[in-house]
Parts: C-alpha cells; structure tokens; sequence
C-alpha cells in the first residue's frame, strides 16, 4: 500500500498494516492544517470572519458601494447551499439578490447580458462542478464580448463565483477544480483565495475589475478558514501572487487549499532536512505572476508545484514550462508537480487522490537528493 | 404558500369504487379491485388513460412491498448518513415512491429507464437488491457500483444511471430510446426529471429532436414542488409541466397514486412503443426529505405542509388503506409483510456498514477501455498505479 508506505517513511514508523486505519484516519480529518493570514492587508478594524463569512461580507459591501450591483444563483435567497448569501436579500431586495431557475447556461448568459447592460452582475454557480452547461457562454460569450466588437461592448462587470476543490467526501461531481479548462481563455481573468482576507478582497476587485473575472472558492475552507478580516472596503490585486513564506532552497507553488498543505510540507522539510522552502501562493491562475514564481526559483533553483486538479494539461505544466524556459540555466533539479491523478475525482478513494503533504514531501526529497 | 402540486393534488385521491364481491376467494378476500383515480389532465391529446383501474391482489401486494421496502431503505440511508457512514451527497426518495414504483408495474423487461441523483428507489425496482444500494452508498464492495459511483450513480441491466448533473440525463434517454427505435426492439426509454431539472436548455432541445424523430421517449417529470430549496412557482414561468413540450403530447397524472401512475404508463408506453413517439408526463409528487442530506427542508416551506402530506396523500399509507379496505389483504398480511421488510433492510444496513472497501488498485481501473499507457502518471516513488480494466460493461 503505497500510502502508508509513504506516511511510515515520514513518520519514522516501522510499518502500518491496516489500511482501514489511515482510511478512517483521512475520512475523519481534513487533509491539510490550516494556517491563517495574520498580516491585514489595510489598517484598521477587524473581525473573525470564516471564509464563507467574509465572502458574505464582501458581497453586501458590493451591494452597497454600487446600486447596479446584482447577486443571483441556485438557492442564493436564503443564503446559497454553503451560506455566502444569507441575508442579503432581506437587506437589499429579492429585486438585487434573487434565486435563479436550475439552469447554469442560463444563468452564465443572463449575467452576461446584465453586465453588458452596465449592471455589477455577480452570479452564483452552485457547485465549480456544475459550471460546464455554462462553459460555452463564458468561453464564447463572456470573455470574447469586447474582442469581436471591436472594443465596442463588453461584459467586464460580470463576475462569477464557483465553490471548488475537494471537500473529504464530494466525489466526482462535488470536488474538481476547473481551473485549467478557464486558464485557456484569453478574455477571462481567474482567481482562487486561500481564505477569508484574501476572498474578500479578490471578490471586491474581481466585481469592480473592467474584465469579466471568475473566482472559484475552494468549498472546504468556507468554514474551516477562519481569519481576523478587515471590515472596511478593501481591494486586492489580480494577477499578483504572495510570498507567503520565504526561504531558499525550493519554491512550493500552490493556490487555494493546497497553499496550506505546502506550508505544511515547508515545515516538514526544515526539520527533516534542515532546508528552507519559500512558499507561493499563486492566487490569480489568468494572468498568473510569472515574475514572483520565476525571480523565486532563480533564488532557490528547485521548483515544485502542486494542484488538485489531474497532471496532465493542469496548470502547473503551464507554469512548469515557463520556469524551464525563464530559469533553465539556474535549476539544480528537474521541476516537480505533484497533482491529482489522472483519474476521475474518486468517491471512495480521496485521501489517496489527493496531492497531500506525504506526497509533496516525497517530491520535495527527490528535489533536494536529485 | 402551498405549491401547487400540493393543492392539486390535496383532495382524498382515489375511493374504492365497487367491491367485486363475484370474484372472491376461498377465504373471503377479494382476488381483484377497482378503484377510479383522479383525472388525468391532457395536452395536446384526445384520448386518455382509464380512470378505472382495476388491480389483483398478486400485484397490489407486490407494489406495497416495493414501496415499502423504498421507504425503509431510505430511512436507513438517511440513518447512515447522521451517522457519517454515508458520506458525501445524498438524496433521499421517500414520498415520491408511488412513481418509480407505478411506471416499473407498466414497463415490459425491454424498456429501458434513466433517472437523475435520486436514485436510490429506482435501482432497486431495476433489480439491485437492498443490499446492493445500501453498500454503494457507504462507499462499500458489495455496492452496485463496487462504491465507486456512491449515492448518485447506481447502474443494473436496462438502468442507466443515477446522473449527478441537473437535467443531464434526459438526453441520454432520448438516445437510449432511439437505439431502440433503430433495433426495432419496440422498447421504450423512460426519461425521468424532476421540477428544478425542466428549466435546464438541454431537456428542451430533445422535446425538440425526440418530437421530430418520433422517438419512443417517454419525458417525465416528476414535479415534487421543490427545485432544491426554490418552489416551482418561483423557479418556472409555467408550472404545467405535462404541457412544456408544446408540440409534445402530455399528461397529468397524480404521482402520489400507485394505481393511477401504473395505469397512465401502460397507456404511455402502448403509445410511445406503437409509433406515435414522445410524451412529457408529469407526476405530481411531494418529497418528505430536504433536496439532499444536508439540506434540512425546512426553510423554504413549513414542517406543517410536510406533516399534512404525510398524513393526507401518503403513497403508502393510502394505498395500504385501499388494499385493505377492498379485502385485497388483511391487516395482519400487511403487517407480516411490514415485518420482512424490516429484517430484510436491518440485515442490509448492517452488512453494507461491515463490508468492506474495494483495494487501490480501483483507483485507476476502468477509465479507459483499451488504454493506451500503462501507468498512471505522477504517482509516488513506491508503487505505480496502472491502468486496468476490470471487466466489460452490461449494456454492450
């Protein structure tokens, strides 16, 4: 068994015989420690907030700072299957905030022409999973508006929010993360917070951002990320990723839930290896900062990234492509990916899907004895 | 505000109408009754379904027993899930018994079925046993899908699934029934959806491809007065679900009645099978249950309207009232029955939460057919995980 070969070799254990025991062990506890941002973006107030909270937070500011603003999706009116809405229907009208039939293309295309219109459209898809009947009115609609009109007309008020990413049990239509397929799109811009500080603040930039903007909320941090949140109205950049450990033997790259696993592995490392790793986290995949990832693996000349979506075609071979071609002279080992597998989204078998931190540690070893 | 499925349909259903006291057993218990159903409302037809049905004690039994065994299936899997054996997303049928169970009774052996995330009462009438759906919920080997699909996606001979995506399922049916129409089987596809799934674009492009094809497919909706937590009136222009193919042909047909259900598919499928291609029907229904586990279904309507179906138009209770009342079978028959089912279902639960898990190597199985590269990529130093195929699929 694979796994437990890896966890007994981390751990220093002798063997673990029964495979039951780390499947029960995984089922039962989140695949990552979740490490709060403890630096404020902006001075001032600030309150405990989970992610689901602050998303809640950021859409009622959203609401308020512009009267064209408009919320709607599956079940949003009382509040969304994961809670980011509630409330705000009572206070601002079912007129701004309503629910929507089921149906996903609709709704991806209604938005559309609501930005196009000049209203702050910000919809709900309900589940990243559920955003393919969608697919060709943000690929062909949304991002190419002002392109094939010559700059004429565009969309760039429409936002859409899609919960992402594995929860512990969602199985394969609850639990994928689509990045990549969007990362393709020139027009679009995609971002993923790592918890509530940066969610906030990517969901006021991404509804006040002249381009149509997609932000996918990996679904397990709503409630397990817990931060203390500016309350006041702040913005944070698109297209810029955070440093969020340095170090300088090997860049971990990740985005969303598996920053927090890499800062996990960062750890793991220094005390088995006494070797420093800077940690990155991505936070905006279109455009994604090619300028912090590279002038990082120049400095520590090893690179390992990491996403939960499959290997092939993800994107960290996007990225992995342009360190070796930006950083080919500087690296002291061929760069790593540790990813999901190619394999569908499993039901029974997540714990051993998932790219988790006894799987880049092992990579991490490779980069550091190559 | 009550939906409308629930006023409709609040009225008392359907009445003994004769007792046949000609046909009677040895032991004073009729072999037969008839009942009138509620009427059946057309679209875009001229004939309809017989309001008088009549149905033998053989059959009354065995549709009792369907239901009754759906229900405490699920109150097991409900049980499981609080108790976070079943994890992930789970969508419970109980209220909604009398339609699965209605269209099998009017299905030949060659009609084909497709359903969406609520599946769990459908794979049973299909032909997996109690056992086989408890044991794909907990993710166990015994499970239909040997746990790999979980809650909604359950698959056996002529059943195609157990969909996860809203309204995805309904053209497959529409392909599934061409098949047939090509083959020349005479089968037809039961194409099934609920009230939140018929706002979807993809059911109305093959209203669209099936009218004009003539494909023996027979849409329906089963309308249980929720799209998730949003009401049909709130989520649909048109609530007639029966009348949204426009040029498809309709019917309306009481879902919370066993007998009226059975007696509008035999008429769906002699239509669809002869020719005459699609019908949307729609079945009015109620579910008991939030949309899924984690939905307690309970902020978007009240506890009062779920206790006034349950204790107005139960599919269960007022069939076995009927089965009664009509001699079709004694109250301790019914009880007896009652009994088996319960053991029956224990046993399952209890073996479905021991069973054990399928091994790694499932992992990587069955995600191509002939797969062209070896091993899986990307996985870790010590054991590779290789592609495989574990056997061939039941519908080729």
């Amino acid at each position: 068994m694979s796994l437990n070969k890896v966890c007994s070799k981390c751990l220093g254990l002798k063997t673990i015989r029964d495979v039951k025991v780390l499947n029960g062990f995984f089922n039962r506890r989140n695949h990552f420690v979740y490490s709060p941002d403890n630096n404020s973006p902006v001075k001032g107030e600030t309150t405990k907030m989970n992610m689901f909270q602050s998303i809640n937070n950021a859409l009622d500011i959203a609401l308020k700072s512009d009267d064209s603003t408009l919320v709607f999706g599956e079940d949003i009116g009382f509040g969304g299957v994961f809670r980011c809405t509630v409330g705000l229907r009572d206070k601002y009208g079912k007129e701004r905030v309503f629910n929507t039939p089921l149906c996903e293309q609709g709704i991806a295309g209604f938005a559309i022409g609501a930005a196009v219109m000049g209203s702050t459209a910000i919809a709900e898809i309900q589940f990243a999973d559920y955003i393919f009947p969608a697919f060709d009115q943000i690929v062909n609609e949304a991002a190419k508006y002002r392109y094939r009109s010559g700059g004429m007309f565009d969309c760039g008020k429409l936002t859409i929010r899609a919960p992402c990413g594995a929860v512990g049990h969602g199985a394969l239509y609850h639990s994928q993360s689509p990045e990549a397929y969007f990362a393709h799109t020139p027009g679009l811009k995609v971002v993923i917070p790592r918890g509530p500080i940066k969610a906030k603040g990517l969901l006021l930039s991404c509804a006040r951002d002249p381009d149509p903007c997609l932000v996918l909320e990996p679904k397990i941090l709503y409630r397990a990320a817990v931060e203390e949140v500016p309350v006041e109205d702040y913005e944070l950049p698109i297209g810029k990723a955070d440093v969020v450990l340095e170090g300088n033997d090997i860049t971990l790259v990740g985005w969303g839930t598996q920053v927090h696993v890499l800062l996990e592995v960062a750890q793991m490392v220094r005390e088995k290896f006494q070797v420093s790793c800077e940690v990155i986290d991505l936070v905006s995949i279109l455009p994604w900062d090619m300028d912090t990832v590279v002038k990082s693996v120049k400095k520590t000349k090893r690179c390992l990234i990491s996403h939960e979506a499959p290997l092939t075609g993800g994107f960290g071979a996007e990225i992995a492509a342009t360190i070796q071609e930006e950083c080919f002279l500087h690296l002291e080992a061929p760069i790593q990916r540790v990813t999901g597998f190619d394999t569908p989204f499993p039901h029974v078998f997540e714990p051993f899907y998932l790219p988790d931190k006894w799987r880049c540690f092992a990579a991490a070893e490779k980069l550091i004895n190559y | 505000m009550l939906p409308s499925c629930v006023r409709a349909v609040s009225k008392q259903s359907a009445i003994p109408k004769k007792y046949l006291g000609g046909i009677l057993s040895k032991n004073n218990y009729a072999s037969e009754a008839t009942f009138e159903t509620k009427p059946y409302k057309l679209h875009k037809l001229e004939e309809s379904p017989s309001t008088t049905v009549t149905v033998s004690k053989e059959d009354a039994i065995d549709m009792y027993t369907k239901m009754h065994t759906i229900r405490r299936m699920e109150t097991s899997a409900g049980n499981l899930y609080k108790e976070k054996i079943i994890r992930g997303f789970c969508h419970l049928y109980s209220g909604q018994e009398a339609v699965a169970v209605g269209i099998k009774a009017a299905l030949r052996p060659h009609d084909a079925v497709i359903t969406a995330y609520r599946a769990h009462g459908w794979t049973h009438l299909m032909g997996v046993s109690p056992l086989g759906v408890l044991a794909e919920l907990c993710g166990r080997k015994e499970g239909c899908a040997k746990g790999k699909g979980g809650s909604m996606h359950m698959y056996c001979e002529n059943f195609y699934g157990g969909n996860g995506i809203v309204g995805a399922q309904v053209p497959l049916g529409v392909g599934i029934a061409l098949a047939a129409q090509y083959k020349g089987t005479d089968g037809v596809c039961i194409a099934l959806y609920g009230d939140g799934a018929a706002n979807q674009g993809q059911v109305f492009e093959v209203y669209n491809m099936a009218k004009l094809w003539n494909i023996p497919c027979i849409f329906v909706c089963e309308n249980n007065g929720y799209g998730m937590g949003t009401s049909a009136e709130r989520a649909a222009a048109c609530t007639n679900y029966y009348s949204r193919g426009d040029y498809v042909p309709g019917i309306w047909v009481d879902g919370m009645d066993v007998l009226a259900v059975r007696e509008c598919f035999r008429y769906a499928v002699n239509y669809a099978a002869s020719g005459k291609g699609p019908l949307v029907i729609e079945a009015a229904t109620y579910r008991y249950s939030g949309h899924s586990m984690s939905d307690p279904g309970t902020s978007y309507r009240t506890r009062d309207e779920i206790q006034e179906v349950r204790q107005t138009r139960d599919p269960i209770t007022s069939f076995k009232e009927k089965i009664i009342q009509t001699n079709l079978a004694t109250a301790e028959e019914i009880k007896k029955i009652d009994g088996e089912i319960r053991t029956q279902v224990d046993e399952a639960t209890k073996q479905a939460k021991t069973d054990s898990e399928i091994p790694m190597e499932e992992l990587s199985a069955d995600i191509y057919s002939v797969n062209l590269e070896q091993q899986i990529r990307n996985v870790d130093p010590f054991t590779s995980l290789v592609h495989k195929r574990i056997g061939a699929a039941v519908n080729m």
